[in-house]
């Protein structure tokens, strides 16, 4: 009864009680502890009151609110991200779309469907099963992650290397701005007039508004997939192998790259046939006609057989195809069993240079006494170290800082850029400086004032702020749901 | 070739000022203002890495030059335009191709933009790699923005292979009936009267393809169909001199169709870009995309 009467005396929580109703609405300590952490490794502030709207017209009335108390506002999803995106920072309240999870409409024949933020990515596809289309933006996580949370963080995943990451599978979005106003950006007839705000907005990480319902484009399955997995002796002859791969005009669905640390973790788990004796193994993916897969299948072994190869597998089935992938997908929890701490990084290189970046990566990981694995998305040079590591031993913590910074600074002196699919959020912010001049972020601030001009929407993320917000925390067990 | 200091240079930071490509599209948006200063941007290939799938240019390179250099090496950017268009051009006024169902949209193409702004300051917007989430995509906002935020100098675009080849097919066929024959075709077109369908790839799953439409009554045209180039807006009455895109709703036509109604927020939330960008409205002055 007390907390009840608590409860009815803070008017800002009243207002969103009256907004949304009573078990939609929530302050309770626990809940601000759970919402209060993503999947990264960021600690940020505490999370406000904690609001689940069902639709657009809540969500705009939760804005309204949050504009009226003069409040900051964080929308959430399913908190899958790794860049702290989704991290509060002071108490700003939450916009948790966990309840909007509705697939609205499917049009077959437009290969249009719209969905609310809160569907899960593996739900859309498993739901389109039998149609002969599915939803491209495959993350690791997919099975727990949201659409929302892919149009935040224009999410990839290991087939985005021919398909194309989230942003091209995005044809219109409904939002709620930052001053509660509701707009569609982009269309699904022809083409959208003006500037390209559909274009802008995904990307955003939750910091132009809310997306409350999306219209993702369908794609149709593939007639013929070839998975190949091929095993080197050496990592620089399969990153010399993705190189050739792709000068040669070849552009795979998938080529995805793992090193011996990830493999020695993975294949007990996932029992996927991967050689324990391979320093790196890569697994392309090829699909389309027939004689186009078997072309491109020819090609890719002919690369590889010129650069060292072992074997040049090819899964014989659906099922071999399904467990060679169970093992990348599931490679990040694998991992975890190794050591009690990790840090994920994320960070883009020109391919031509993998082999040489990959071999920095490993020395530089050395130097601090750390252990590095390498799995990621070597078609399109996004890099994923991840080091692994125990907290509890002394200076380990500040170890895994400075070892990450040099592998951030050997991607930007390369050509690289700082993410290639996790986002800024908290925790690349301080790098941005780095890649960007002053008058760059000038550009990208004018374009976020003009979404945000009381910066109310997620604020603290992705520019530069000065703000205090953000800390790296050590994380003694992987939050379900998260994957590389 | 004209560096970026140059171009900088020319732009200057008080007059008004547009930046001339081949003018081909040259009357969208609006008229220009009178006395606005006219400059070129950079012309010239200045890099190419086929194994990185990108190429870098100036904005001032003609397209058409730049799809020769790419097509020695079986690559090509998914923009369209006329024999005189520039790269600058086509993705100022956003000039997706007609074979965007397979191949992207022209806002998929600007990785990165060199850009002097409207203070007369160099920017660069988005980074030289083929994936990107580092801080706002400024390079989608400037694709189909006319040049009226920022004037691009010199770009970074992602290169694709090139199909082996390609073929028409011309007849009478539904979208679904042409769906069932054929995995991811290029473009399924209507003029109003007929179905023109672009299938790409290799000979033999060509030839298979083809020979299934054939079935259903279509024909290989001898000659390659011209295709206008795309205008913003859906279809709003008939198809005169043009042709809608079946797979995504999108128009080519050599008629720019009437202003494309946009509503009263994102009107309200254009204008700030615009003001944010372009305080005093120097850029390209009397033109708006909207």
């Amino acid at each position: 009864m007390r907390k009840r009467h608590q409860k009815l005396k803070d008017p800002l929580l009243k207002a969103l009680i009256r907004a949304l109703d009573e078990n939609r609405v929530t302050d309770g300590a626990s809940a601000r502890r759970i919402y209060s952490k993503d999947g990264s490794v960021m600690e940020g502030g505490r999370a406000g009151i904690i609001c689940f709207p069902e639709d657009t017209s809540e969500v705009a009335a939760c804005v309204s609110i949050a504009k009226e108390f003069d409040r900051e506002f964080v929308t959430r999803g399913a908190g899958t991200g790794l860049a702290g995106g989704s991290v509060p920072c002071n108490d700003p309240i939450m916009i948790v779309t966990t309840r909007m999870n509705k697939i609205i409409d499917v049009d077959l024949k437009k290969r249009i469907a719209w969905v609310q933020p809160g569907v899960v990515n593996l739900d859309l596809s498993n739901s389109l099963k039998g149609t002969g289309l599915h939803f491209a933006p495959d993350p690791s996580s997919q099975q727990a992650c949201t659409i929302g949370g892919n149009v935040a963080n224009n999410s990839g995943g290991p087939h985005c290397l021919a398909y194309g990451v989230t942003n091209s599978h995005v044809a219109a979005l409904e939002v709620v701005l930052p001053d509660a106003s509701i707009a569609q950006l982009g269309t699904i007839e022809g083409e959208a007039g003006g500037y390209d705000l559909r274009g802008v907005f995904v990307g955003g990480e939750g910091t132009l508004g809310v997306a409350t319902l999306i219209a993702v484009r369908l794609t149709e399955d593939p007639p013929e997939i070839a998975t190949l997995l091929l095993d080197f002796s050496k990592i620089t002859d399969a990153a010399e192998t993705v190189s050739q791969i792709i000068a040669n005009g070849v552009l795979p669905a998938a080529l995805e790259l793992m090193d011996r640390n990830v493999v020695a973790a993975v294949e007990p788990f996932a029992k996927a046939g991967y050689p324990l004796d391979a320093e790196a193994v890569l697994i392309a993916e090829v699909d389309g006609l027939p004689e186009g897969v078997s072309h491109e299948v020819n090609i890719i072994s002919e690369i590889a057989k010129n650069n060292g190869v072992r074997e040049v597998r090819m899964a014989a089935n659906e099922e071999e195809r399904e467990r060679i992938w169970k093992g990348r997908k599931s490679a990040f929890g694998a991992i975890a069993k190794i050591q009690p701490d990790y840090y994920l990084h994320d960070t883009v290189i020109p391919r031509g240079r993998l082999a040489e970046v990959i071999q920095k990566v490993y020395e530089i990981a050395e130097k601090y006494g750390l252990t590095v694995m390498n799995v990621f998305h070597a078609g399109d040079g996004n890099l994923h170290p991840l080091l692994v590591f125990d907290a509890r031993l002394p200076g380990t913590l500040e170890k895994v800082q400075r070892a990450g910074e040099e592998i951030v600074q050997i991607s930007l002196e390369v050509g690289g850029v700082l993410s290639g699919e996790h986002g800024i959020g908290l925790e690349k912010q301080r790098f941005m400086s780095q890649q960007f001049s002053e008058r760059d972020l000038e550009a990208q601030d004018a374009l976020r004032r003009s979404f945000d001009p009381e910066n109310r929407s997620n604020p603290h993320k992705v520019l530069p702020t000065g703000s205090s917000c953000g800390e790296m925390s050590s994380l003694n067990e992987i939050p379900e749901g998260v994957w590389i | 070739m004209k560096t970026m200091d140059e171009f900088t240079e020319d732009v200057g930071d008080t007059s008004f000022v547009s930046v001339r490509g081949g003018g081909t599209r040259w009357g969208l948006g609006g008229s220009l203002t009178e006395g606005t200063n006219e400059v070129e941007a950079p012309k010239g290939v200045i890099n190419f890495k086929p194994e990185e799938m990108i190429v870098r240019a100036g904005a001032g390179t003609k397209l058409s030059t730049l799809q020769n250099e790419l097509n020695d090496l079986k690559q090509e950017v998914a923009l369209a335009g006329f024999p005189d268009s520039t790269v600058g051009g086509s993705l100022a006024v956003g000039s997706s191709s007609h074979r965007r169902a397979r191949i992207g949209a022209a806002s998929d193409v600007l990785l990165q933009a060199d850009c002097v702004g409207a203070d007369g300051e160099q920017f660069v917007a988005g980074g030289p790699t083929v994936k990107n989430v580092t801080g706002y995509d400024i390079c989608r906002l400037l694709v189909s923005s006319l040049g009226t935020l920022a004037l691009m100098g010199v770009v970074t675009l992602r290169t694709r292979p090139k199909p082996e080849m390609g073929v028409w097919l011309k007849g009478e066929l539904l979208l679904e009936e042409i769906l069932r024959c054929c995995y991811r075709p290029a473009s399924v077109l209507h003029d109003g009267h007929n179905t023109f369908v672009l299938i790409e790839g290799y000979e033999k799953d060509l030839q298979k393809e083809s020979a299934s439409l054939e079935k259903l009554g279509m024909s290989v045209m001898e000659i390659d169909p011209i295709i206008p180039p795309l205008v913003k807006g859906a279809l709003q009455e008939n198809l005169d001199d043009g042709f809608l895109d079946l797979q995504t709703g999108a128009v080519y036509s050599n008629t720019p169709q009437e202003k494309v109604e946009i509503s009263e927020e994102v009107k309200l939330l254009s204008d700030r870009i615009k003001n944010n960008f372009d305080p005093t409205g120097r850029l390209n002055p009397g033109r708006r995309p909207y």
